[in-house]
């Protein structure tokens, strides 16, 4: 801590590594993702895209599919999105249900079916390859079948839904590439209004005053 | 040698004795237990006022504690180690055998009790590994080790690797008289985690080790040491369906007993998130588990399926534990808080009364590893340890005796604690703010 910064941004395998840092050093911590824990500025900017787009959160359904365990964008969506009174839907193989997951204040179900019935927003989260061999589903044909995002699915939604992803998607495996790139998508402007929200956060931790 | 320790409340289960007794020692050994012995014409003789607010009891004996050395000597010595435990009350300990080398051979065996005498201070009782190396694979020399001085033997940091092993150990050790102490986890289940399963650690997002992971190992080995006849201790039992498992093998007669540590019958898995949240003082194995699980440890203290207390004293350096949590080693520090944390949360809150603690602590770990003490009956060595049941004391880390501080529980302010400890007669340890002057 002898170079003094004002901001540390940190991305750090470890769950709560943030926190630690927080503790011992007395420049202000940016947690850009800490191991299965948060990823705060990710919940930022979904749910200012969300906004964007709604022109408000409140009562909105909003379905968060997929590998729910391993999420940190889960963790800190399903903070930020039902704090600003969204009903909010998480769904996902059971191997992959963190245990009281609905002691957050959401719906849990394993039907991705139920989760997208009528959906404001349809979150898909990425699957990373390691969990096959982790034996939480048995293959990706089958992850695609039960869970992907396909035109189908998107029918059941509100007819002006819109669909999200962290990124980087696999194409095939959540999310079909056709929903992927259709018209519902506003996967490429959470990355643009990623740089946006994320520059008002180091301004605002630097000590900047509200505009 | 001779000396009375005269006056306070005497309670030894053993004898079925709770009331005024003097005790007389002579030569490291109880001569004699009476109602006002008395003391004229023995000039020689060491008269001990015991101040009536103390009791005294048979030596405490924790059977589960992790000295470090040979190997790890940056966490913890033997000459450490044994300092912490009379500190703590404890005339003896059982040390487990995961040093390095391993105690799997006699040489390392003798290597710990010649490390035990030069110290001096409490009795060391080493346990010996189950296999070579403790890899689960073949079976230890145990007839060696037992004869250089083991009293039980276990792989514990592991479990008994396979049920055909572990069915092995139990037949094989019975004829020494000898238990299993298992680390009761399937791996498999357990994978990487590093807390219990449970709302915390998802929210917190920690991996995860499942209750079950515990539950089905102690399942298995209630299952195979009724078939062997071998007794099987389940080491640092912590969920509830393990203690079920637990009562209904005792009630078929099956030779189990088990021990809880102070930690899983007074914390649970909120404290990973508060008041300090990634406490790498709360990272062990078995982890803190659900309130339920605490709740049921209490009542198996209360109602007697437990057998024992267990600090599982586990030292780490400071800087191992200064990590982040997936990182750190698992364990903390026991001997020098277990009695204090006991006699404030269980004696004072009513969950157990003197003389079923004194069952935890000394009787029951005596029986179950066969080793002297446990009592206070004419003949049996003179380890005593005297208690001061109302004593105010705050746990400071910063004083432990023992090598390292990895402790959840620095700070605390609890009701009661250890006034003296005596190992074959002998005072190693006296808490003068108890009043005491020896
Ligand atoms: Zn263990």
């Amino acid at each position: 801590m002898a170079m003094a910064p004002d901001l540390i941004v940190v991305r750090h395998s470890a769950s709560g590594a943030c926190d630690f840092l927080a503790r011992i050093c007395r420049a202000g911590i940016i947690n850009a993702g800490d191991g299965t824990h948060e990823h705060p500025t990710q919940a930022l900017l979904d749910a200012f895209t969300i906004r964007e787009h709604k022109g408000r959160l409140d009562r909105l359904k909003v379905a968060i599919v997929g590998d729910l365990l391993h999420s940190r964008v889960l963790r800190s969506n399903v903070q930020l999105l039902t704090k600003l009174g969204a009903d909010v839907w998480v769904s996902g193989p059971p191997t992959m249900m963190p245990p009281g997951i609905e002691r957050l204040g959401v719906k849990a179900t394993t039907s991705v079916d139920a989760a997208v019935d009528q959906a404001d927003v349809i979150m898909m989260l990425r699957i990373q390859l390691e969990r096959m061999e982790g034996a939480f589903f048995p293959s990706f044909r089958e992850y695609f079948t039960v869970f992907g995002l396909t035109t189908e699915r998107v029918a059941r939604a509100k007819p002006d839904v819109i669909i999200m992803h962290p990124g980087p998607m696999n194409r095939g495996v959540e999310i079909a590439s056709e929903v992927a790139d259709g018209p519902y998508s506003v996967i490429l402007e959470q990355v643009s209004n990623g740089v946006a929200v994320r520059m008002a956060t180091l301004y605002l931790l630097a000590g900047g005053a509200e505009a | 040698m001779k000396r009375l320790l005269r006056g306070g409340r005497l309670i030894d289960p053993a004898q079925g004795l709770d009331g005024q007794f003097d005790v007389l020692i002579e030569d490291g050994r109880v001569a004699r237990i009476d109602r006002d012995i008395a003391v004229n014409g023995q000039p020689d003789l060491d008269v001990v006022e015991v101040p009536a607010d103390c009791v005294v009891c048979p030596g405490f004996i924790d059977m589960h504690v992790h000295l470090r050395e040979p190997g790890f000597e940056h966490k913890e010595t033997i000459a450490t180690g044994t300092a912490a435990a009379v500190a703590g009350g404890f005339t003896a300990v059982a040390c487990m055998p995961n040093t390095n080398p391993i105690n799997d051979n006699a040489s390392v065996t003798k290597y710990i009790l010649e490390k035990a005498a030069q110290a001096g201070l409490a009795r060391v009782y080493p346990i010996a590994a189950v296999s070579v190396e403790s890899r689960g694979e073949q079976l230890a020399e145990i007839g060696e080790l037992r004869a250089a001085g083991c009293v039980a033997i276990s792989d514990d940091g592991r479990p008994v690797a396979t049920a055909q092993l572990m069915r092995r150990a139990l037949e094989y050790s019975s004829m020494f008289g000898m238990p299993v102490v298992d680390h009761c986890e399937d791996r498999s289940l357990a994978g990487e985690g590093v807390a219990h399963e449970g709302y915390h650690a998802s929210l917190l997002g920690l991996r995860g080790i499942p209750a079950a992971a515990e539950e089905v190992m102690v399942d298995r080995d209630i299952v195979l040491a009724g078939l062997t006849g071998g007794a099987f201790h389940v080491a640092h039992m912590s969920v509830r369906g393990s203690l079920r498992a637990v009562r209904a093998g005792k009630a078929r007669g099956v030779r189990v007993t088990c021990e809880v540590t102070p930690h899983h019958f007074i914390l649970d898995d909120e404290r990973l998130a508060s008041p300090v949240s990634y406490d790498t003082n709360c990272k062990m194995n078995p982890p803190l588990r659900e309130t339920a699980d605490r709740d049921a440890m209490l009542e198996g203290l209360r109602d007697g399926s437990i057998d024992a207390i267990a600090s599982d004293h586990a030292p780490h350096h400071y800087d191992e534990k200064k990590v982040e949590f997936d990182r750190a080693p698992f364990g903390i520090v026991g001997l020098e808080t277990a009695v204090p944390l006991s006699l404030d949360r269980l004696v004072h809150t009513g969950v157990v009364g003197l003389g079923r603690l004194v069952e935890l602590l000394s009787t029951n770990p005596a029986s179950i590893l066969g080793v002297p003490g446990g009592t206070l009956r004419r003949g049996s060595p003179a380890d005593v340890t005297i208690i001061a049941p109302d004593l105010p004391v705050t746990v400071d880390a910063s004083k432990f005796r023992s090598r390292s501080r990895n402790t959840p529980f620095d700070g605390w302010r609890l009701r009661g604690g250890v006034a003296a400890t005596i190992v074959g007669g002998v005072t190693m340890w006296v808490n003068e703010s108890a009043g005491f002057h020896l």
